[in-house]
C-alpha cells in the first residue's frame, strides 16, 4: 500500500510540475505584453518590467514563478479589478464554489443512489424504465440548459427563488445553481449503481444472506448496497470533475460570485494573470481529488491494492 | 435436396414427369436452416442494434437532424449572417399553422408588473413576413441559424472524434503491443496528459490561438483522445497473446502489420461504441467554450454560439433560445442512445447499462 501511495504522490507531483511549465510557456507566449499603454516610454517599461522580474532569464523566471504558485502567492491581476492580488479575489470566491459544488455533489450522489436502487429493485417494471428515462436524460442534457430552464420557470416564471446570486439570501440563491449542477451526477450515479445492484443482487452469497433468513433493508442495506459502493466511488472522481467544468457556465448564469465566473470574466476581459492563476488552481484541485479517491479506492478495496502493487 | 432420380442408363432417354417439378415440402427444413445458419458478426450486431428501440430512435432523431443541418439553412430565402434591422425579435411565425393560433407571431411579454400579447408582425406591418422560428436581435432569421449552427457543431464534433480517433487508437495499440518499457513511457505520459483538466487545456489553447473552427477542433484533439487510447491499449492487451496474432507472427508478418491489419479489425467495435460516446461531448465542449466566449468568431454561428446570443435576452424573448437548446440536447440525447445500443449489440454478454 505504502509503495502504491508513494507511486501515485509521485505522478501527482510531477502531473503538477508539467502544468506549471505548460503554464509557464503559455505566459511567455501569450501575445502584447502585460504594459500595453500607449503613453508608456521605454524607461517607464524597463521600470516596470524590473518590479515585477519580468527582465531575468527565462529559467531564473521559471523557479521563481513554481515558488510563488505553491506558496500561493499569483500575482495581481491586470485588468479585473486593477493591482488586486489575485489571491485575495479568490479568497472571498473559493468558499461559495465549493459551497454550492458540495452541494451538488451531494445531492447528485444521493438522488442517484435512490434512483438506481429503485431502479435495480424493481428491475424490468414501470419504475425502472423511468428512472432509466431520467437519467439517459440527466447524462445528455449539458447543466447549463438545466441552469436556463430552472432559472426561466422556478426563478422568472414562479418567483420561487431569486434569479441571480444574492449575498443576503445566500442558501435560497444557491438550490437552483446546485440543482443544475446535480443532474448529471445524479444521471451517472443511478446509472452505475443500477448496474452494479443487479450484479450484486444476482450473486451468490446474496442467495446465502437471503437463505440464512436476512431480509428487507438489512439485506440490500448492509450486504447488496456496501459492495456495490466501490465501483461507484471511482466514478465520482471524474463527475466532480465534470461539475467543476459545468460550474462555470452555471455561475455565470446565475451571477454567482464564485471561482467559475471569475474564470470566465478573466477569459472575456483577457486577463492572462487570473485565468493562468486559476487554471493552476483548477489543476491542483483536480490533481488532488484524483489522488484521494485513487488512494482511498486502494483503501477500500484490497483487490485493487494488490492488483496495483503487482504493477 | 432436389429430388434424385437416376436416369435409366440405357439409350431410352429419361422423360420428366410432372411430379418432378413439384415443390418437396421442405419448409420444416428451411426454418431450421434460417435458424441456425452461421451469420456473420456483424449481422448480428446489426440485428441485436435494431431490436433496440431507444437505439433506432436515436438513429433516426440523428438522421433528422443530420438532414436538416444539410438543407435546413437553404429552405428559406434568408441567410445566417443577413440582418434586417427592422424586423428584430420578432416571435416564431409559421404561414400553416397561424390559423390554428400557434405560432402566428404574437408573443406575450412578461415583466414583474404583468404580461401582455403582442403581435408584432402586425404592430410593425409586416403581413406577409415569415420566421418560422422567429428572429433575433439583430433581425437575423433563427431557423437558418439554428440549422447552420447545427451544420457547424456537427463539422466541428465529427473532425475532432475523427482525428482523435486516429490518434488515441494508434498510441493505445503501440503501448499495448510493445509492453515493457514502452508501454511505460507511453502510459506516465498519458496519465500526466490525463492530470490536466480538459477545461484548462482548451481554455488556454483558445486564448494563444486565434478563435475559429480549426482551433477548437485541434482544441478538442488534444483532449479527447486519452480515452480512447486507453480503451485500444485494454482491447489490444486481452488479444496479443491470442493464438492469430502468434500464427500471423510465425508466418513473419512485420510488428505494425500485425498491430494495424491483424488487431485493429478486431477492436473496432469498442473503438466506434467510444466515438459515439465522444461526439456527445465534443458537442458540448465547442457549446461550452462559445458561452464562454472562446467559440466560432460572428457572424458564423454554431449551437453553443446560439445559445449563449439567447441567453442574453431569455427572459424577455424565450423563444430565441428554445430552437438551439432543443436541437442540442436533442442531438446529444441521440448519440447517447445510438452509443448505448451499439455497445449492448457490440458485447451482449457486457453487463447491462
Amino acid at each position: 500500500m505504502k509503495k502504491y501511495t508513494l507511486k501515485r504522490l509521485l505522478t501527482s507531483l510531477f502531473t503538477l510540475l508539467a502544468i506549471l511549465l505548460v503554464l509557464f510557456i503559455l505566459m511567455q507566449l501569450m501575445p502584447g505584453s502585460p504594459f500595453n499603454d500607449e503613453k508608456l516610454n521605454d524607461d517607464q517599461r524597463a521600470v516596470l518590467y524590473a518590479k515585477y522580474g519580468l527582465d531575468q532569464p527565462v529559467l531564473v523566471q521559471f523557479f521563481r514563478y513554481v515558488g510563488n504558485m505553491l506558496k500561493g502567492d499569483y500575482g495581481v491581476s491586470y485588468n479585473i479589478s486593477k493591482n488586486t492580488p489575485i489571491s485575495q479575489l479568490i479568497q472571498t470566491r473559493l468558499p461559495i464554489s465549493i459551497g454550492i459544488g458540495g452541494a451538488a455533489v451531494a445531492l447528485g450522489a444521493l438522488m442517484g443512489l435512490i434512483l438506481g436502487l429503485i431502479a435495480a429493485l424493481k428491475h424490468g417494471t414501470f419504475w425502472d424504465t423511468i428512472a432509466t428515462i431520467i437519467s439517459v436524460i440527466g447524462v445528455s442534457v449539458p447543466s447549463y440548459v438545466f441552469a436556463l430552464g430552472l432559472s426561466y420557470t422556478l426563478g422568472f416564471r414562479m418567483q420561487w427563488f431569486p434569479m441571480l446570486y444574492n449575498a443576503q439570501l445566500a442558501t435560497q440563491s444557491s438550490v437552483l445553481p446546485s440543482i443544475a449542477l446535480s443532474m448529471f451526477t445524479m444521471a451517472s450515479i443511478a446509472r452505475f449503481t443500477r448496474t452494479e445492484m443487479l450484479e450484486v443482487l444476482d450473486s451468490d452469497y446474496m442467495l446465502l444472506a437471503e437463505s440464512k433468513g436476512i431480509s428487507g433493508p438489512a439485506l440490500i442495506f448492509r450486504h447488496a448496497l456496501r459492495n456495490a459502493l466501490i465501483p461507484i466511488i471511482t466514478v465520482l472522481a471524474p463527475l466532480i470533475v465534470d461539475l467543476m467544468t459545468g460550474s462555470l457556465v452555471v455561475e455565470k448564469i446565475f451571477a454567482i460570485p464564485g471561482v467559475g465566473s471569475l474564470l470566465v470574466n478573466a477569459i472575456q476581459s483577457n486577463d492572462y494573470n487570473v485565468v493562468i492563476s486559476l487554471s493552476f488552481i483548477y489543476s491542483a484541485m483536480y490533481i488532488a481529488i484524483m489522488l484521494v479517491v485513487d488512494i482511498l479506492y486502494g483503501v477500500i478495496d484490497p483487490r485493487i491494492r494488490l492488483a496495483k502493487e503487482g504493477d | 435436396m432436389a429430388k434424385t432420380k437416376t436416369p435409366a442408363m440405357a439409350a431410352v432417354p429419361y422423360v420428366p414427369v410432372a411430379e418432378d417439378f413439384v415443390l418437396k415440402n421442405a419448409s420444416g427444413e428451411l426454418a431450421l436452416d434460417a435458424n441456425f445458419a452461421s451469420q456473420s458478426f456483424w449481422k448480428d450486431v446489426i440485428i441485436r442494434f435494431f431490436r433496440k428501440k431507444s437505439a433506432v430512435i436515436g438513429m433516426v432523431l440523428i438522421i433528422i437532424i443530420t438532414l436538416m443541418a444539410i438543407v435546413g439553412p437553404g429552405m428559406n430565402a434568408y441567410t445566417y449572417s443577413g440582418q434586417t434591422l427592422t424586423q428584430k425579435n420578432l416571435a416564431p411565425r409559421v404561414a400553416a399553422l397561424e390559423k390554428f393560433g400557434i405560432f402566428d407571431g404574437s408573443e406575450t411579454m412578461r415583466t414583474t408588473t404583468g404580461s401582455k400579447t403582442v403581435n408584432n408582425y402586425i404592430e410593425k406591418g409586416l403581413e406577409d413576413v415569415y420566421y418560422w422560428f422567429g428572429s433575433d436581435n439583430f433581425g437575423r432569421d433563427i431557423w437558418t441559424r439554428t440549422w447552420s449552427g447545427t451544420r457547424v457543431s456537427l463539422i466541428i464534433a465529427a473532425a475532432a472524434t475523427l482525428i482523435d480517433m486516429i490518434i488515441g487508437m494508434s498510441y493505445g495499440l503501440i503501448s499495448g503491443y510493445f509492453g515493457g518499457k514502452v508501454d511505460m513511457l507511453m502510459q506516465r505520459f498519458l496519465e500526466i496528459m490525463n492530470g490536466i483538466p480538459r477545461l484548462v487545456i482548451v481554455t488556454l489553447l483558445l486564448l494563444v490561438l486565434e478563435p475559429g473552427m480549426l482551433t477548437i477542433i485541434f482544441a478538442l484533439m488534444l483532449t479527447e483522445w486519452v480515452g480512447m487510447s486507453r480503451i485500444a491499449r485494454a482491447e489490444m492487451l486481452k488479444l496479443k497473446e491470442q493464438e492469430f496474432v502468434l500464427a500471423s507472427r510465425t508466418l513473419g508478418a512485420g510488428k505494425f502489420f500485425i498491430i494495424f491489419k491483424e488487431i485493429l479489425p478486431n477492436i473496432i467495435g469498442p473503438i466506434i461504441t467510444q466515438v459515439m460516446f465522444s461526439i456527445p461531448t465534443a458537442i458540448f465542449t465547442e457549446a461550452f467554450l462559445s458561452f464562454v466566449g472562446l467559440g466560432i468568431p460572428v457572424p458564423r454561428c454554431s449551437l453553443g454560439s446560439l445559445i449563449s446570443e439567447g441567453y442574453n435576452s431569455f427572459t424577455t424573448h424565450p423563444f430565441q433560445i428554445i430552437p438551439p437548446v432543443v436541437v442540442m440536447a436533442l442531438l446529444m440525447f441521440s448519440f447517447n442512445l445510438v452509443a448505448d445500443g451499439l455497445r449492448e449489440a457490440l458485447d451482449p454478454k457486457m453487463k447491462e447499462m
